[in-house]
């Protein structure tokens, strides 16, 4: 793990440090067995652990106060969002004036002056623009996304962090992941420690897949104001085009929602539906979740709380999942998340696929696509064929597209594979190419 | 509906859609009272004042020390020496400038002995690390005036709260996983009518296969009743016959080969729930049951009068059963068919909610809110301090229960600790130096085990509980004074906004092993 030198020191005062001095200097029935009370501990905290947050918004902003408020000056904070001010009744870093910057950036700055000493240091990126040298650098990796695509990435690029020896692994090369998640009045807090406890992709059923609304209700038998709304951003925008040709919808542009809430209300007319407001025209636009402050500080400071524990050894981690709910009282549940044995991101064993000889290519895609413990987005697949790397099918660059599609109707056989042999197979939702053996059944 | 949208709901957007206009609006009313800006007092408080809470009021006669910077975001280092209130109003008011933020330089003991009826203001009064005799005195205070009270504590890794209200009536509770109200048991006359005019052996194949499941579980279940002398199928044998025999009433093509109609797939999958025989829940019963609903006088809160006129509807118009939900869950159906059932059962819920002129104080909408809701009402209440602590109250059942070999992580043995640790008047575990743990320990066990004495509780305490306890120097680390921050605001727009359903009356969270509980004490 490559450390960087510690941040110069701050004003300090009086007493600034004692409710979590305790804590690393004195010892208790309860600690981790490595425990070891002194008054270096803080020291470390201060100087040297290096914790980095992945987003900056709802949990974002909790974590980076939490953290710095528990001794951690050296944090990392990556958003590839600017802020919108259906932020502000929650991420408090930012006020109306920071409308359209970077929320890595404000975020940090609120931080820096408000704490002294701390060093936070921003960058407005998305998490696949960092590379391995920048990951290993953290100690710790504590996520605050709104995305199961991006945190199995996370997840991935962890995994890919390990190192083996002689099949063992090293205990050095593991950086502990804590993962929080909200949605209105729940949320959870999870640990991973990649390569010994469950990962994301082990619990992935957990997370279930997004429900859309069948086609044909859409486009002919409306029921709910839902339908109604989908049918005009889905079918109707493409074909008015009411901003200019090629212009997308954009789910913060007002008038853009203010034109689908119209033609939403006269679709819904027609059907004799009611109940097409601009709010629940937004909301279905851009599938908005409702989201208080409340539960974001709830489950930030349950992952800061994690942070600390692990950093300073005082205390034996959440083992391993913790679920929240407040809607009716309070109530937490708290388990342990066992590692699924093929697990297709953390088991290291390629996953077999089953197919006939005679399947189509598309039947693979389709597999890949919507298996509950796949959940993949776009996969791109390569194989070798008579000894040549060979992509069988890409679907992010238009001209590879183009020219790759025929072999979506073709059968496995046709394009030259043979039983037994290995698929490589890439995707947004993994940092690494995931290998797979093809397995022909009769 | 206006073009353009205010900045305030832009802003509270996220949140409109749980509570909506009418929920933000008691919020903005509302003026909240913290008394002790520590880290917990503020953390609960920024939670407030970001939803946009109308005023909030800082009584704290504290000045501000250096331990109280390094934990709090709302205290910076050049405000060391300076009243607390002052200091953390400034930077709490800073966060949102839709709200109102006031601070008093006074300890509440001063407040009571001077001005108590300073607190009858307040919407809710939350009172953050205070002394046993404070929290008594100011108790019997807010509970005579009727003021929710919320007593707060972290200490070390665990977070205590404690609502003290004497009843909050709860409409709209929100469920999670309500049951449908579909009443298939008790088809009411129009609805009766409505699958009348569906004949479903002579459709052509599109509206076979778009005829709503409700209907085709409501006419299979008629033909079902005159087959089998007027009972509904009851055990799990019966009712797999009656899914099979909706089985068989899906169309066959030429070959034999039945079709795939999805409706009737979706009219087999939900027998079960469909089936079940419509009652008034026990919690509604018992509302019925309570001495407020049977008195009603001219002091009577409007939930209470809507109650009592409920009961009465069930008991005449109703024929036992509450007034219709009226609504349904989406389902396979073509848009006219969907659409009709819809207002069939939306016309009979308008119905049965005109089924009383209101009083002037209460409108037509009150009216419809507490009838689509009436299944789902909730009341709760909870003792007063005074009588949890009285020696002759105590809970004990709630308290002993929990009691001698359980895992060393459970939370309420450290409840146990935590109220007698921080309650005891006469021994401070604020201790800065190490070696005065040791000594905490036997004046802490002490403690405890004479408290217990006292109460004749029979439970034994474990030596390590009593150590950590003392380990814990009555340290408040952030991040169990965020955890505590955000579990406490928002039980106090619960409590402002009269939605969702409030904690009663004791929440423990435990950080060491991320744990909690309630429990009624």
């Amino acid at each position: 793990m490559v450390v960087d030198g510690g941040s110069g020191h701050a004003c300090e005062w009086e007493g600034r440090w004692n409710h979590i001095k305790k804590f690393l200097e004195r010892s208790g029935p309860f600690t981790h067995p490595d425990f070891e009370p002194s008054t270096e501990s803080l020291s470390f905290m201060l100087e040297t652990c290096k914790i980095l947050v992945i987003g900056a918004g709802g949990l974002g902003c909790e974590l980076l106060k939490d953290l710095a408020l528990s001794g951690i000056r050296n944090i990392h904070v990556v958003d590839m969002d600017t802020i919108d001010v259906s932020n502000l009744n929650r991420q408090f870093l930012f006020r109306p004036k920071d409308v359209g910057r970077p929320k890595a950036d404000v975020a940090a700055d609120f931080i820096n002056s408000r704490i002294p000493g701390c060093c936070v240091v921003p960058h407005f990126k998305k998490i696949q623009d960092l590379d391995e040298t920048f990951y290993r650098q953290f100690h710790i990796i504590v996520c605050g996304l709104d995305s199961v695509v991006a945190r199995r990435w996370m997840n991935g690029m962890l995994l890919s962090l390990l190192v083996y020896e002689d099949g063992v692994l090293d205990p050095g090369s593991i950086i502990p992941l804590i993962d929080g998640g909200t949605e209105g009045f729940k949320g959870n807090a999870r640990v991973i420690f990649p390569g010994m406890t469950a990962c994301i992709d082990c619990t992935l059923e957990l997370y279930p897949p997004q429900i859309n609304f069948p086609m044909c209700t859409i486009a002919s038998m409306p029921r709910l104001p839902e339908h109604c709304i989908e049918y005009v951003w889905m079918l109707l925008w493409p074909k008015e085009s009411p901003f200019g040709a090629g212009v997308a919808l954009d789910g913060d542009d007002p008038e853009h929602i203010q034109w689908v809430y119209q033609r939403s209300l006269e679709r819904a007319a027609e059907f004799n539906i009611t109940g097409v407001t601009y709010r629940l025209s937004q909301g279905v636009v851009k599938r908005i979740i409702p989201a208080v402050a409340s539960t974001n500080a709830v489950i930030a400071a349950a992952c800061a709380t994690e942070v600390f524990k692990i950093a300073s050894s005082a205390y034996m981690p959440l083992n391993n999942y913790m679920v929240f709910n407040d809607i009716d009282s309070l109530y937490t549940y708290t388990f342990e998340a066992e590692r699924k044995e093929n697990c297709s991101a953390c088991s290291q064993i390629p996953m077999d696929l089953h197919f006939a000889p005679s399947s189509k290519l598309q039947d693979v895609l389709d597999y890949l696509t919507t298996s509950a413990s796949l959940q993949m987005k776009s996969p791109a697949i390569t194989a070798t064929v008579e000894g040549k790397n060979k992509t069988l099918y890409l679907q992010s660059v238009a001209s590879i597209e183009q020219r790759t599609r025929p072999n979506l109707s073709k059968t496995l056989k046709e394009l030259g594979l043979t039983g037994g042999q290995e698929l490589a197979v890439a995707d947004v939702t993994t940092p690494q190419t995931m290998l797979f053996r093809l397995c022909f059944t009769s | 509906m206006a073009a353009t949208r205010t900045s305030k709901e832009q802003k509270y957007d996220r949140q409109l859609r749980l509570w909506g206009d009418h929920g933000q609006e008691t919020l903005e009313n509302a003026h909240v009272c913290l008394i002790n800006a520590t880290a917990t007092g503020t953390e609960i408080l920024k939670n407030l004042v970001l939803p946009g809470i109308g005023a909030f009021t800082v009584v704290d006669g504290h000045t501000v020390t250096g331990e109280d910077v390094g934990n709090n975001f709302f205290l910076c280092n050049n405000s060391i020496g300076k009243n607390r209130a002052q200091a953390a109003t400034e930077l709490l008011q800073e966060l949102n400038s839709d709200v109102s933020g006031n601070f008093v330089e006074e300890s509440p003991d001063k407040l009571l002995d001077n001005d108590p009826e300073f607190f009858h203001r307040f919407s809710i009064v939350i009172g953050v690390h205070l002394p046993e005799s404070t929290c008594l005195r100011l108790g019997s205070v807010l509970w005579s005036a009727s003021v929710p009270f919320l007593v707060c504590k972290t200490y070390g890794l665990i977070g205590y709260m404690r609502l003290v209200v004497r009843e909050h009536t709860v409409i709209e509770s929100h469920p999670d996983n309500a049951l449908e109200d579909l009443r298939l048991d008790k088809p009411f006359g129009e609805f009766k009518n409505h699958i009348q005019s569906y004949d479903l052996d002579n459709m052509d194949k599109k509206d076979h296969s778009h005829t709503p499941w409700i209907i085709i579980v409501a006419k299979y279940l008629e033909k079902w009743l005159s087959e089998h002398n007027g009972q509904a199928p009851k055990n799990y044998k019966e009712k797999e016959a009656f899914r099979q025999f909706i089985r068989e009433g899906i169309l066959k093509n030429e070959n034999g080969v039945p079709e795939d109609e999805e409706n009737f797939e979706e009219a087999i999958k939900n027998v079960n729930t469909a089936l079940n025989p419509t009652k008034i829940p026990s919690t509604v019963e018992d509302l019925f049951n309570s001495e407020q609903c049977n008195n009603i006088t001219s002091q009577s809160t409007a939930f209470w009068v809507m109650l009592r006129a409920i009961k009465e509807f069930v008991h005449n118009e109703g024929n036992g059963s509450l007034p219709l939900r009226g609504t349904i869950p989406d389902m396979i159906a073509d848009s006219q068919k969907f659409v009709n059932l819809q207002n069939v059962i939306f016309a009979e819920f308008i119905f049965n909610s005109n089924f009383q002129k209101p009083p002037e104080s209460i409108s037509e909408n009150d009216i419809k809110l507490f009838c689509k809701n009436a299944s789902f009402l909730r009341v709760v209440r909870c003792r007063s301090l005074a009588e949890e602590y009285s020696v002759d109250s105590v809970n004990k059942d709630e308290i002993s229960e929990l009691g001698i070999d359980v895992l060393s992580d459970h939370p309420v043995l450290f409840f146990l600790i935590s109220s007698v640790c921080t309650n005891s008047p006469t021994v401070s575990y604020v201790r800065i130096y190490n070696y005065q743990v040791e000594e905490d320990i036997s004046k802490l066990k002490l403690c405890v085990n004479s408290l217990l004495q006292e109460y004749s509780l029979n439970i034994n305490i474990k030596d390590d509980y009593i150590h950590e306890f003392c380990r814990y120097g009555a340290a408040e680390p952030h991040t169990v004074a965020a955890f505590l921050g955000g579990s406490a605001a928002q039980e106090a727009i619960k409590i402002i906004s009269h939605q969702f359903v409030p904690f009663s009356n004791t929440f423990i969270y435990n950080a060491m092993s991320q744990t909690s509980a309630t429990l009624n004490l």
